[in-house]
Parts: structure tokens; sequence; C-alpha cells
């Protein structure tokens, strides 16, 4: 059987919003490199509604689908909708994830929430009372990835 | 595109058309039991005798020193915790190896700390060398055992075994070297290399899986792993996998009758892979060493990508490949092997390797390399690591 399902697979091969937004009001990074992941997103905010988002991602092929999807997710949604997207909900739009490849969604799920972050610490308003206090990045530990069990963050 | 470009040999190989022939008969036609006492029982144990024999003249041993396991990890088990529990009783319970080796080898050592075991794993150098050196410098009255690969599965590093064992000689402690990747690929002679046990895998060499061999040079002794029946000299339990030990002998005939001939179309094939890569790919670079390297390895890093999106791209081209190697596939971690050798981790994740095979064909190469050439560009323009560097 395959590792990934035809969805995953689907956003892969043809990753949605893909790129850098020139105009964003709102950009969120999380992930490092040394585990093998960074998702940036980059959200154009209008009158409380997401009008437009795009990512650039580096790692595997989970870690782009999820990008891909999450932006679908919340393109078009005001950011009460987008802040209540967990990633359990990116892993069933996905049709499943390999447990080792969950994480990925926790990070799409928290590059969002850094990218609102953002968009409001630029109005200068606090974001913790909205956004909630960000795990500073999914992976940021100095355990060796194993230590997680590719679990990183999942049950914080 | 729908043919399959397979360019993962060092991972499994497909079994040749003329070893499946010679491996047929053994399983309808004669299947006696190579240990009953009548016409049919003798017939198997004589396929078993010829293999033995082959693999002896490949390796340059007695036909009693080949014992046939069932894999190449068995066969690694067997030499590194059979030594430790032979000698834990004279108080030898430290043993050596190098930091790349094959899981086959680093768990089994990991098994043997938690039983109480020492173990040193020596560092490797920028393209993957063991120092002879460092192993002298680590040999200690109570060590058991030292184990190093005679070339390594993912940056395809010949080490020099030879010298290795020629040190362990002159200490008088037994050395080991798991030859799965080697055999059938580089010539091997246990005598000149100062070898004391051998690990090879039939299905590296276009033989069957299920199949494997340890050396053991006469007057070393590992405690057993199976114990049952006399089979193997007592040694190795278990009725024999028949079949697949005659598809072995005349697979590693095969490809050392062949070795030249084969290991010029392997690195010619290589070697275009990797001249090109590197000059159409920006900062792709070459892991391991340049000469002693296995004739089919390319591991090649791909800065500001992650292996697996290029091994998800590639298979949509229908290219088999690996990054890293295959056993890490389930794992989050970069190769313990791509970090030995001191890349950073985010290029270690971008690492590939291709491993070629007698019937890869040039065609082959120039599609992967077109195949590359377009998706590595491609993937890059959206990695933001890629991006921040180029800003």
């Amino acid at each position: 059987m395959a590792m990934y399902s035809a969805k995953v697979m689907d956003h892969f091969a043809h990753p949605r919003n893909v790129g850098e937004l020139e105009d964003a009001n709102g950009v969120g990074e999380v992930g490092n490199a040394k585990c093998g992941d960074i998702m940036r997103m980059y959200l154009k905010v209008e009158n409380n509604v997401i009008t437009d988002v795009r990512f650039m991602t580096f790692g595997c092929g989970a870690a782009i689908a999820t990008s891909s999807m999450a932006t679908e997710l919340i393109k078009g949604k005001s950011l009460d909708e987008a802040l209540k997207l967990t990633n359990k909900a990116v892993v069933e739009a996905l049709d499943g994830l390999p447990p080792v490849k969950v994480h990925c969604s926790v990070l799409a799920e928290q590059a969002i929430k850094a990218a609102i972050a953002d968009y409001y610490t630029r109005l200068g308003i606090d974001p913790e009372p909205i956004v909630g206090k960000l795990a500073d990045d999914a992976h940021d530990h100095d355990h060796h990835c194993s230590s997680c069990e590719g679990g990183c963050s999942c049950d914080h | 595109m729908n043919e399959i470009i397979y360019l993962d040999n060092a991972a499994t190989t497909p079994v040749k058309e003329e070893v499946l022939q010679e491996m047929l008969p053994w399983f309808a036609q004669f299947y006696g039991n190579p240990s009953s006492h009548y016409s049919i029982g003798y017939e198997t144990k004589d396929a078993i005798d010829k293999a033995r024999a082959q693999v002896a003249a490949a390796l340059n041993c007695q036909p009693s020193e080949v014992y046939f396991t069932g894999c190449g990890t068995e066969s690694d088990n067997w030499a590194i915790k059979g030594s430790a529990l032979r000698l834990a009783p004279k108080g030898k319970k430290h043993l050596i190896t190098s930091a790349i080796e094959h899981h086959a080898v680093l768990h089994a050592m990991r098994s043997l700390e938690q039983q109480g075991f020492e173990v040193t794993y020596l560092p490797v150098d920028s393209k993957g060398f063991v120092s002879p050196e460092d192993l002298k410098a680590a040999i200690r009255p109570d060590t058991a055992l030292v184990s190093i690969m005679m070339a390594n599965n993912e940056i395809g590093t010949i080490e020099p075994i030879a010298k290795l064992g020629a040190v362990c000689r002159e200490k008088g402690v037994c050395f080991h070297t798991d030859a799965v990747q080697a055999a059938g690929a580089i010539p091997i002679d246990v005598q000149a290399m100062n070898i004391d046990m051998l690990s090879l895998s039939a299905h590296k060499f276009n033989g069957p899986k299920g199949c494997g061999v340890l050396y053991i040079r006469k007057g070393i002794a590992p405690l057993n792993l199976l114990d049952g029946g006399g089979q193997e000299g007592r040694r190795r339990a278990g009725t024999e996998n028949v079949a697949g030990i005659v598809g072995l002998g005349k697979a590693l005939e095969l490809a050392v009758s062949s070795l030249e001939q084969k290991a010029a179309h392997q690195k010619a094939l290589r070697d275009y892979v990797v001249q090109r890569i590197l000059k159409n790919i920006p900062e792709a670079r070459l892991n391991g060493d340049a000469d002693k390297r296995l004739p089919g390895n390319a591991s090649i890093s791909f800065p500001g990508l992650e292996g697996e999106t290029i091994l998800l791209d590639l298979d949509m081209h229908g290219i088999c490949a690996s990054t890293g190697s295959a056993c890490n596939s389930d794992s989050l971690d970069p190769s313990h092997v791509l970090l030995a050798i001191g890349l950073p981790h985010e290029i270690a994740h971008g690492t590939m390797r291709f491993s070629f095979g007698p019937q890869n064909t040039q065609e082959e190469a120039e599609f992967l390399c077109e195949t590359l050439e377009q998706i590595i560009p491609n993937r890059r323009a959206m990695s933001p690591i890629w991006n921040s560097r180029k800003a």
C-alpha cells in the first residue's frame, strides 16, 4: 500500500496557493531545518477575512500537502474561523496521514496561528489573548527527532 | 512513461534469470531434507555443498568456513552477539565498531550495551573513512570483537579493510566485516584482507531474498544464535533454504566472474549522472569519496530540499531511488551516516542515493538527470530555506 492517500499525493503534486505574497499583512513561520520541515504562511487580511493566502514549505511530501490543504481550508474564512482550524481537520481533509507524519499537520495549524498572530502584532494588538500562546516551534527542542517519535508537540 | 526505472540496487536487486532457473528445481522437484539419509536427501545436500564451494571460491576461503544464514542481518547478529557472548566469561566485554555501520550492526551493538557490554563507536572523516590508527588506539585488552563494514550502504565509501584487519591481527582481536554491499560488487579475499568473519546477503547481487552467509575463519567460534538440529556443522540449526542457497551460490559465482565488466558499466552510468547533476544543479554535492566508492553508488545532496519530496517526485516519473537508505524511510531522523561525515542536518535531509545495477542503461541515467533537472528547481522555488539562502 502506498504511504500516502490519493488526496495527499494530489496536493503534493499540485500544491495550491504556493509562493510568496508581496502584500501580505500577516506572515508566520514555524518548524526548523534541523528536523527537516519549515512552513512559512502569508496572509492577506481584509476586514477580518483572509482574502488571500500563500505558503512556502521545506519538508517532506506530507509537509507540502498539509500546507497546501491548510491554505485551502482558510482561504475566504474569517480570522475567527481560521483560528478554529485544527490539525485533525487538516488530516481528515487529506483522507489521513501516516502516524509518523501527523506532526506535519500540527505545523500547518501552527503556521496559520503564527501568521494571524503576526497580523495582530502589526496592528499593535497583543495576539496572545486572541490566538493563544504559540508553541515557539513544533520542533523547537534540542532532542534528536526520534525522541518525539514523530509526534512533536502533538500532545501539547 | 509506465516503465519502472530501478535505481535502488543498494536496497535490493532483481533475481537474475539464470539464477532463478537454477533455483526452480529445488522447490518441488528436488525437495528432500538435506539431513535425511536417502537419495533425495543426498541430492539437496549435494546442492548445498556446491553452493558452499561457490561461495568459498568467491571469498578465497575453505568451504567448511562458509555458513548459510537467513539474511545479512542474521549474519551480523551472529558474528557480533555470538563473539560477545563467547568471550564475556573471559572478561572480554568491549566491542569496537564505526559510527556509520548498518543498523544490523549498530542495533546489535546497542542490544549488547543494554546487557552490560561496552562499545566504542569509531568516528569517520568527511569521506566516511575509518582510520586504522584510531582503531589501533581503541583496542583494549578486554576487546572481544572489532566490526567495521567493508563498504557503506549510503555513501558507498570502501573502508581500508586489509589495514583494519592487519591492526586486529597484530593485536590478536577478532575482526568481522559487514560486506553486504561489497560482495559481488568489489573484489574480496578474506586471506589478503585479514578478515576473521564476513557477512553477505544474496539479494544484493541479483540473488534471492532470505539467504545470507557468515564466513567464519577456522578456529573462531561465535556462540550459536540458533540451536536445534545439526545443520551447518552444528552451528546454525534449521532446515536449509535449499533453493535460496543454490541461488546465492550461483548469483555470487556470476557476480564475481563478471566483476570488472559489471563495475565498469555501473561506474560509467554513475559518473555520467554525478558529473551532469553537479554541473547542472546548483549546489548539488556528492557524498563519500570520489575513487574509493562502490561502483554503483551515487549519494547526492540537494540543499534547500527534503529528500522525500524528491523521492515522491521521482516516483511519479517511474524512477525508484532512495533517501539516505531504505531502512530509514519510516524515520524522521536524518541518516546517522550523513551526520557522521559532518553534513549539517538540513543538508542531510536533502540527500538522495541512486544505486546502479547491471541492468540499468544509459537512457535511464539520462532520464534520471532530465527529471532531476526539472523537479529540483521546481521544488526549490517553494522552499523557504532555499529562498532565504538566495535572497
